[in-house]
């Protein structure tokens, strides 16, 4: 991957300006663009992974970099009850006019009621500030900015312009891009424990209890990206607990809820705990996996307040961070989800679908550990099945990474990521033998 | 525990849309709505042109279609034949590999992006010049990608109702080197005002003097003249001239596709090579605001931009609607001359696009609001697409009420 990236350097066309030249000495140099100056941004790993999975000609080649749900035969999968929303939608011949600032009034309400509960008494009340988002990433943005411009210090003393953000270590790439760009300070807090592939739950409590009263805390709320390991109930009681102490202001990103367990209330309940503890939590939300919508950009975003006039507030100045970033969310994709939660047919056939999905990855979980230890696998593979979601946080090492590329035209991300979702039941025992021989 | 939101401010609602907030709730049966800038058919009704329409029928139909994510850059298809579209397929910067396109969230999204491309990897105090009328969330956009507000350029002569178009060279003759000149490719937003060629011709001149880096704002490529050339006329010259610039295009008009938020960024650089570096930072703008573009409008843009068919019958609707615009305007003027409205109207006809500054007062527009229930902003822009057969009197005679009661304040 690295060689083919400095071919295409070296194989690039020298800029105009020097083959125009006939000699410096006789003739003004052109002037050169304003832009020239502008610093190759770093590669994209998952990328990378993409460009040399296409270009292998290994018909045994196998993708584990993919980010979106493939089916049992390696296609993308449009849920049934979406591709009839669309039939439906487009048969209405529906205007496309302008959605408000904040989205669509009705996707929203129906989003935070999935989040929240059908009865949660927050949403009754009004409480809840609530905006539709470009998918997950849109949401982090908008908190991530509402967060720089109002979270107000803690006590009495001037509030920080730039507030700290507590990622897990790790968490998804972009996250922290995301939050620079708001404005904010990231940082981390221990999560992952690369011994035993699960949580380091004490590591994580006590960088939470070290950190500064009242920092921002991102937690995933099921299928942690990119470990696929998540608290127990217990262990997210505790945690909501220590939060409380402290006075950390809790921020859950919910990309998978419903695809995890297939359980859309189960996946929430850590949200909901937090909720029911008191906390005042933001929310992300994205409809990319559950629904299978990625491409549409289909998120939420909500702020539990105080009151409906606190709500009303936040909601004014969510409106003004979007405005000028993109004036209105696109309405394509909020329209199918509110098709099919609006017909109990639809609504039906989505939670059975999407419970298929995530049954699915569960399976090939359980698939892969059972060939790796009929293989005779030494090592312990139960994190494979411990691990929640789409991705599967292996232990494999950078040099084995490299070995399934090079030798089995296996492909993962350099840090052991596999996305299940490019596992299928035709392919499991070629990837459990391409593994076990690269970890022997 | 209480929410650490509790001392956020309420913000002030959106000028232009609490109007339309305003307009839906006022009962009054005689109500005309000349506020939001969306296509209004002759029975006032929202349109969605049939081609597009057919395409996205053709995209419901198509049992291969799925939802993947786009990439950050958005669709090649669509970036690649929107730059055609603005640049013109034989543009000398698209032969020679200076032009780096990306998909964006609309116009909005389109001047975000380039305006935080600037801030970030030109210069974070890059100085930004706007016309001193412009469309008023340019203001908002512009520090919100972090550079410092906008300074301004003199553009309307008020009492011609065109451009001043020595004030305006005057004024960009002070601008530092390297500012970002903010300019509309048609169709100036609110004013209707456009330069003559001569006139842009002029501005292209101070704009070389100066060294001054363009950003075209195009949200009415086709939909002002009729004509998709004629309308990027002004960006094209510009192109000709060889300046490092940048475009943003949008297609909520011209195709209708508001909702949608169907756009383009296209960073032209002066001299190639640069392009590759400009796109890896671009993407990672883009990625951190929210990841990849939505792909439903790119691909029903982008089917019709790449179909020779279809293509003409975009063209054929943009022809359509531009002359239902141009229709309203004729007519309004007519009107205001029967009913002896005070002042000279030529204005109405001579702007162009779907805005016209009539030069009303904000207490007359005010006055207009209140008396007969007809909505514009406060700086006296109406949208001629608000405007039917049906309203076109009424409203003259509103204005020649108002100009005739309230004395000009402001």
């Amino acid at each position: 991957m690295f060689r083919q990236t400095l071919f295409r350097h070296l194989s690039r066309p020298l800029p105009r300006l020097l083959s125009t030249q006939p000699s410096a000495a006789f003739a003004p140099a052109a002037p050169t663009s304003r832009f020239a100056g502008v610093p190759q941004g770093p590669e994209d790993a998952i990328l990378g992974v993409t460009v040399a999975f296409n270009a292998d000609p290994n018909p045994n080649k196998i993708n584990l970099g993919v980010g979106a749900y493939r089916d049992d035969v390696g296609l993308p999968f449009v849920l049934s009850p979406v591709r009839e929303a669309e039939r439906r939608i487009v048969h209405a011949q529906h205007h496309m006019e302008y959605l408000p600032v904040a989205g669509s009034r009705t996707f929203v309400d129906k989003a935070i009621r999935l989040a929240y509960g059908e009865h949660n008494h927050h949403v009754k009340t009004g409480q809840v500030a609530s905006m539709q988002t470009l998918s997950g990433t849109g949401a982090c943005r908008m908190a991530g900015v509402l967060i720089q411009r109002f979270l107000p210090a803690l006590d009495d003393g001037p509030r920080d312009e730039s507030p700290l953000v507590l990622l897990p270590n790790p968490s998804w790439a972009n996250h922290a891009a995301i939050f620079r760009d708001s404005g904010c300070t990231v940082g981390q807090y221990k999560y992952y424990d690369p011994a035993t592939k699960s949580l380091d739950f004490e590591g994580c409590v006590s960088s939470l209890e070290d950190a500064p009263d009242g920092s921002v805390v991102l937690l995933h709320a099921c299928a942690h990206n990119p470990t696929g390991v998540d608290p127990t109930p217990e262990q997210w009681a505790k945690l909501s607990a220590v939060l409380k102490e402290k006075r950390h202001q809790p921020f859950f990103d919910m990309a998978y809820q419903g695809f995890t367990s297939g359980d859309m209330e189960v996946d929430a309940a850590s949200v909901r705990r937090f909720v029911d503890d008191g906390h005042r939590i933001v929310l992300a939300q994205s409809f990319s996996k559950n629904f299978g919508l990625y491409g549409q950009r289909v998120g939420c975003l909500s702020v539990l307040t105080d009151s409906q006039e606190e709500a009303l507030a936040v909601d004014s100045q969510l409106k003004i961070i979007a405005r000028p970033m993109y004036s209105n969310p696109p309405i394509a994709g909020v329209r199918i989800v509110e098709e099919v939660l609006s017909d109990p047919e639809l609504e039906r056939q989505w939670r059975m679908e999407m419970k298929g999905m995530a049954e699915r990855i569960i399976s090939m979980r359980t698939m892969l550990k059972g060939y790796l230890e009929e293989l005779g696998s030494v090592q312990n593979w139960d994190h494979i099945t411990n691990q929640n979601g789409m991705f599967c946080f292996s232990g494999i090492s950078k040099e084995q990474v490299a070995k399934l590329r090079d030798e089995h035209s296996v492909y993962l991300t350099e840090n052991g990521r596999i996305s299940m979702a490019g596992v299928t039941s035709q392919n499991v025992g070629y990837l459990a033998n391409a593994v076990h021989k690269v970890t022997m | 525990m209480s929410s650490i939101f509790s001392s956020v401010p309420t913000a002030p609602p959106d000028a232009i849309l609490g109007l339309t907030a305003q307009f839906r709730a006022d009962p009054d049966p005689r109500k005309v709505n000349l506020g939001v800038g969306a296509f209004r058919t002759s029975s006032n009704k929202p349109y969605v042109l049939p081609v597009v329409r057919r395409v996205e029928q053709q995209l419901a139909d198509d049992p291969s279609a799925t939802h993947e994510y786009l990439p950050q850059d958005g669709l090649q298809s669509f970036c690649d034949a929107s730059a055609r579209l603005i640049l013109g397929a034989d543009s000398p910067a698209l032969a020679d590999g200076r032009v780096t396109t990306v998909q964006a969230l609309s116009g909005t999204g389109a001047l975000r992006v380039g305006f935080a491309f600037v801030a970030n990897f030109i210069s974070s105090s890059t100085a930004v010049y706007v016309p001193k009328q412009t469309w008023s969330n340019h203001r908002n956009v512009i520090p919100a990608a972090g550079l410092p507000r906008a300074l301004e350029y003199r553009y309307l002569d008020p009492s011609t109702g065109a451009v001043d178009i020595a004030a305006l060279v005057e004024d960009l003759d002070k601008a530092p080197a390297g500012s970002i000149v903010l300019l509309h490719g048609c169709a100036h937003n609110p004013t209707g005002a456009d330069p003559t060629q001569a006139q842009w011709l002029q501005i292209l001149d101070v704009v070389k003097r100066r060294k001054l880096v363009p950003f075209f704002d195009n949200a009415y490529q086709g939909f002002a003249s009729g004509s998709l050339e004629t309308d990027a006329w002004s960006v094209r010259t510009f192109v000709a001239a060889g300046l490092d610039m940048l475009v943003a295009q949008s297609y909520a008009k011209n195709m209708g596709m508001y909702g949608e938020r169907v756009g383009a960024l296209s960073v032209v650089a002066s001299t190639a090579g640069a392009e590759d570096a400009v796109r890896s930072q671009l993407k990672a703008t883009i990625r951190a605001m929210y990841s990849s573009p939505p792909k439903h409008g790119a691909m029903v843009a982008a089917a019709i931009l790449g179909d020779e068919k279809l293509f003409a019958e975009w063209e054929g609707e943009l022809v359509k609607m531009s002359a239902r615009i141009m229709d309203m305007r004729v007519k309004l003027k007519a009107a205001l001359e029967k009913n002896a409205t005070p002042g000279n109207w030529d204005r109405i006809t001579s702007q162009i696009g779907m805005f016209s500054y009539t030069g009303l007062t904000s207490q007359q527009v005010t006055f207009m609001r209140e008396k007969y229930h007809v909505y514009m902003t406060a700086n006296g822009r109406i949208s001629m697409a608000g405007l039917t057969d049906d309203t076109v009197q009424y409203v003259a005679d509103a204005m020649k009420d108002a100009v005739e009661s309230v004395v000009k304040q402001d």
